[in-house]
């Protein structure tokens, strides 16, 4: 009585399945990637200068002028604190983090991240951390804090995240 | 009653679903056609096999022309008749509808194989132009395919429309939590498959001159890696994984070694692997980055970014003696340089004061050309024909494709409503 035989309505079941789990994969994709506006998440606070060690090693997160990897001087108190504290525990360890903003190329932006990165290690190392704690990993432009098209975005982004894996303050 | 009940609840899904996958695609809006686009007219094509055609193969081949920029087709529904053979033509009646061009044609289906013939006629000349045969293994590419033959018949150039595209997607869900897609699909947007698909950073995708092979960095416990992986078969192997960068991978023109950046030795530096023996050559020694190396033509050369003189330029380096050339003198920062297969024009990412365009570089006449003009466009990749360049883009504060001619003149958006589009690779000639 129906035009479809057993054979044709399995066939059908089994694209409709696979289309199925192509389309429920697809809607997972309704996330607000929307107009272009800033979502800031705040980081780090940078307004309690001269507050106790503890608070100065809460803070991870140093920042870069564009295409540039030296440590700003607004960087060196952070990254102090951090060095003397992998110098007083030797079992704490950190990934550094080098992160770009989203202008000029992935490949060029990853090695500039991988710079940044690097000078956050030089300056530890020759504050007091030793080599074994220190481990670098650029993602250039790939995990932005600030999602913005604008410098005040770009500027969150070009940054040194000290994460640490162990021992961490 | 209950089976036929199923049957329609069935029907009804597979609708939707269908639906919602089309919706998936990339789409088409030519934004900037050529001034003088050719007015051109393709007439459905007759099926000759039993049954009902599963597609419209001239809506295809329109839209591939469309796409080019270069030639404006007549809706079908425009159309005073639907001639399938030359003895139906009316040149007149398309004429009077304003068309250069004609194209007429059948098709069929074999055991699987699909056949079109087709003719093209200069309608004011009032005459037969071409009369071709085209086969491909589904409708799509038979359509694809024979667009690029009516493409060569009228400009001289071999159509690029039976290729692929290769992307990356990314969404983005909160902070560190993204998921990365890189999916292959025809050079349409059509036929979207993953290739791989990760919540870490995924990559720098480029194909194999076979046009089946592809290579990309993907991130896999915090750190990148370097990957071949079979499109057809989905088999990937990882090529390096060293301490360090691993990225910017690109095939030679002879498809047995990639050009790389690896950080391993302390600094960005660009090296050659072979794929099969893996043995690696280090091609440059600098203290400045230099990565994104790219094969000119003929594999005798690199060219690749360096900031070696303060911001990054392009050059090109020698494989056989080593001599580097600096190319690009206009702007302060040119990165991600790849070569036209005719070795004449460079595309890549420029700044010069505001943002970051796409320009075309003459190796011969020296001239330079920006091609876009909006703020953050980047990852250019050349049609294999040279004709076209895909690029990222921004559209509303999100990342599409979008496709620009070598000259400039011809714009076209391929927006898609998933995620954030990126790092288009135009595949070689499939045909």
């Amino acid at each position: 009585m129906s035009i479809f035989n057993r054979g044709h309505l399995f066939g059908l079941i089994a694209a409709v399945a696979i289309a199925g789990c192509s389309s429920s994969a697809e809607d997972t994709t309704a996330v607000d990637e929307g107009a272009g506006t800033a979502v800031v998440a705040p980081v780090t606070s940078t307004t309690d200068t001269g507050a106790s060690t503890s608070s100065i090693l809460s803070q991870r997160v140093v920042y870069f002028d564009f295409d540039k990897s030296a440590v700003r001087a607004d960087a060196y108190e952070i990254l102090q604190a951090h060095a003397q504290y992998l110098s007083s525990h030797a079992g704490a360890r950190i990934r550094i983090e080098g992160h770009a903003d989203e202008r000029g190329t992935r490949e060029y932006n990853m090695a500039l991240g991988e710079r940044r990165a690097k000078a956050v290690q030089s300056f530890l190392n020759a504050n007091g951390a030793g080599a074994g704690q220190l481990e670098v990993v650029s993602y250039g432009e790939e995990n932005p804090i600030a999602l913005g098209h604008d410098e005040a975005s770009w500027a969150q982004n070009r940054r040194s995240e000290l994460v640490y894996t162990s021992e961490a303050p | 009653m209950l089976n036929r009940a199923f049957i329609k609840i069935v029907l009804f899904w597979a609708a939707f679903a269908l639906a919602t996958f089309a919706h998936a695609e990339l789409r088409i809006e030519v934004s900037k056609g050529a001034d003088n686009a050719t007015p051109i007219a393709v007439v459905p094509f007759a099926w000759e096999s039993g049954g009902r055609a599963s597609d419209e193969i001239s809506t295809i081949i329109s839209a591939d022309l469309y796409r080019s920029g270069m030639f404006k087709p007549l809706a079908r529904s425009d159309m005073l008749s639907w001639p399938t053979r030359a003895d139906q033509v009316f040149f007149r009646d398309w004429k009077a509808l304003g068309m250069e061009y004609l194209v007429i044609g059948r098709w069929s289906n074999a055991g699987g194989k699909y056949t079109a013939s087709f003719e093209i006629f200069d309608v004011l000349a009032g005459r037969t132009m071409k009369s071709a045969t085209a086969s491909a293994s589904n409708p799509r590419w038979l359509a694809h395919y024979t667009a690029d033959l009516i493409f060569e018949a009228l400009t001289g150039i071999k159509g690029a429309f039976a290729t692929r595209l290769l992307y990356v997607t990314m969404e983005r869900h909160g902070p560190r939590n993204q998921r990365y897609r890189l999916l292959v699909s025809d050079s349409d947007g059509y036929n979207e498959k993953v290739i791989r698909d990760s919540k870490e950073p995924i990559l720098s995708p480029s194909w194999a001159p076979n046009g089946r092979h592809i290579t990309y960095v993907a991130f896999q416990h915090s750190h990148p890696g370097i990957y071949i992986q079979d499109t057809m078969t989905g088999s990937a192997q990882r090529i390096t994984s060293f301490p360090g960068l691993n990225g910017a991978p690109r095939f030679s023109p002879d498809g047995q070694k990639l050009a790389l950046t690896l950080s391993k030795d302390g600094n960005p530096e660009i090296y050659v692997v072979d794929t099969r023996t893996r043995a690696l050559q280090r091609v440059t020694s600098h203290f400045a980055i230099d990565t994104e190396a790219n094969w000119s033509p003929d594999g005798g050369s690199l060219i690749y970014t360096s900031d070696r003189s303060g911001g990054p330029q392009i050059y090109r380096q020698s494989l056989a003696t080593g001599a580097v050339e600096r190319l690009t003198f206009d702007g302060n920062y040119n990165a991600r340089a790849s070569m036209t297969p005719d070795g004449r024009f460079l595309a890549m990412v420029h700044q010069d004061s505001g943002g970051f365009q796409i320009a075309v570089q003459d190796l011969e006449r020296g001239s330079f050309n920006v091609l876009t003009d909006t703020p953050l466009d980047e990852s250019p990749s050349i049609a294999p024909n040279g004709t076209m360049v895909i690029y990222a883009t921004l559209e509303r504060g999100r990342g599409v494709l979008g496709v620009v001619s070598i000259d400039g003149r011809v714009k076209v958006r391929l927006p898609s409503s998933v995620g954030e589009v990126r790092e288009p690779a135009w595949s070689p000639f499939m045909f």
